[in-house]
């Protein structure tokens, strides 16, 4: 079973939930952009959460099917056609032999998820199916390519529809605790990344988000020893302004980090598009 | 140690020296605590990630307290282990190194072999490791860094040793070059160096 890839779009790439256990070695974790989006197309076809679907970044995506499948596109709000006709996101379709998957240009939202049933079969290296450009880990999908489709789970999943709120368009407020370099900032420098909201530029992928706004100073000019990095992790450059950690994050960095994203926050960070603004809020 | 919060699925351990996390980060793994996914040792800290649905901070962070405060256990045979790399001693800047030092080149290899190198953490690429010497060929890194370094490349920065495991650019200061591959990622451990371990430098001819 498979199915080809006609348009990768700007980016589409084999997503798992990563590959734990090799950040000591400097591959992070990585796996899919937007974890909860991945796991929720995999339960709506009814695979293992951690099964391997493809992320699509921006749309712009097609394939057709070699085979009858059972697909379901979570993510981005935008258009999805299967052999011409308009289709549901966050639901399980029927994908035909011979037709033709479309997942459209996003009209919120940055990143889409295709989950099919049996998950997406191609080789596991060091434990995982993910992409890795920082690990030099497989490879962007390429048209022509045809990727293989696992052996579907006996029963058709009983679900036919999952609510998902809709995504923020224009300003997101992100779930955070303190960091380990909270510290590294004074009362001011914390208020007002607390309080201010910074805007999302173009300068954006896998591995983080750069925003832009007031520069938040540190109290120190002393050097970080690098240190462990997670996703999630709001680290602060020499220049104060800060950048989001996605999954393909670095696993060492040398900037303090005053924040980190909860998982539920990294997930919706990693959907925000250039111009839309970020707000931190602490939370527990 | 330190513990510093890091968010909902790790807590950072901080010391005052990357030996004392070398020792920590040993340790850790040793105590096969339940819940925690990996560590990632770097030059004064211990990252601990764990799975929130197998531990919580507090229950962790009491395991942690107990691995940091019980006297230093000897290490496991295989962190004794030595890795042997083969080294032609002829990278651009072998001269550079030994004038800053103020000893001949010849020199600068028979300090660099006679040392036996830890592998302290991973660096920038899969299968980078800053590596710990003696102290006696401390270099800055050079003041243009380098759009291109050859894959192999043995080099020393401050007061680090390293290898270039591919093809990347690179501000160190390069003395020389090994054919021994670094990473692949279709081996079993794919790195060849692995933090805890050592490195010893062997100079071969071209």
């Amino acid at each position: 079973m498979s199915f080809v890839i006609e348009a990768p779009g700007m980016m589409a790439s084999v997503q798992d939930l990563g590959r734990p256990g090799y950040a000591r070695l400097g591959v992070s974790r990585g796996g899919a952009a937007d974890r909860g989006a991945l796991r929720l197309a995999n339960r709506l076809v009814g695979n293992p959460e951690d099964a391997a679907g493809i992320e699509v970044t921006a749309g712009g995506f097609q394939a057709y099917a070699e085979r009858d499948l059972l697909l379901a596109v979570t993510g981005a709000v935008g258009p999805v056609r299967i052999g011409g006709r308009a289709v549901g996101t966050n639901a399980p379709e029927t994908w035909r032999h011979g037709e033709s998957l479309e997942i459209g240009a996003p009209t919120a939202s940055l990143r889409s998820y295709l989950g099919v049933a049996g998950g997406v079969a191609t080789t596991v290296v060091l434990g995982s199916r993910s992409y890795s450009r920082l690990g030099d880990l497989g490879a962007p999908l390429s048209a022509g390519e045809r990727v293989p489709v696992g052996r579907a789970p006996g029963k058709h999943p009983v679900v036919e529809h999952a609510a998902v709120p809709p995504p923020a368009t224009c300003e997101l407020t992100l779930a955070a605790t303190l960091g380990p370099r909270a510290g590294w900032f004074d009362e001011a420098a914390r208020a007002t990344l607390l309080a201010e909201s910074f805007t999302v530029t173009g300068e954006l992928d896998r591995t983080g988000i750069r925003l832009d706004g007031p520069a938040i100073h540190r109290m120190t000019d002393a050097e970080l020893p690098s240190e462990g990095m997670m996703r999630g992790a709001v680290q602060i450059p020499a220049g104060g302004r800060p950048i989001i950690f996605l999954s393909d994050h670095p696993a060492t960095g040398g900037y303090p980090v005053p924040l980190v994203l909860t998982p539920a926050a990294a997930d919706a960070a990693a959907q925000l598009v250039p111009g839309m603004s970020v707000r931190f809020a602490l939370c527990g | 140690m330190q513990l510093l919060p890091c968010g909902s699925e790790a807590l950072l351990a901080q010391f005052d020296s990357l030996e004392e996390a070398l020792d920590f980060d040993a340790a850790v793994g040793a105590a096969a605590i339940h819940g925690v996914v990996e560590t990632v040792p770097a030059a004064r800290t211990v990252l601990v990630i764990f799975d929130p649905l197998a531990t919580g901070p507090d229950l962790l962070a009491g395991h942690l307290r107990r691995v940091a405060s019980r006297p230093a256990s000897p290490r496991p045979a295989e962190a004794n282990q030595i890795i042997e790399i083969p080294v032609v001693y002829d990278g651009p800047d072998l001269d550079g190194v030994a004038r800053h030092l103020g000893i001949a080149p010849a020199e600068v290899v028979g300090r660099h072999t006679a040392c036996l190198w830890r592998v302290g953490f991973a660096g920038f690429a899969p299968g980078f490791a800053y590596l710990l010497g003696d102290g006696s060929l401390e270099v800055p890194r050079r003041a243009e860094p380098r759009v291109r370094v050859p894959a192999g490349s043995v080099a020393l920065a401050g007061e680090f040793g390293g290898i270039y495991p591919r093809d990347s650019p690179g501000g160190w200061q390069l003395i020389g070059r090994t054919d021994a591959v670094l990473w692949d990622a279709a081996r079993p451990e794919p790195a060849l160096i692995v933090p805890g371990r050592h490195v010893r430098f062997v100079a071969v001819a071209p």
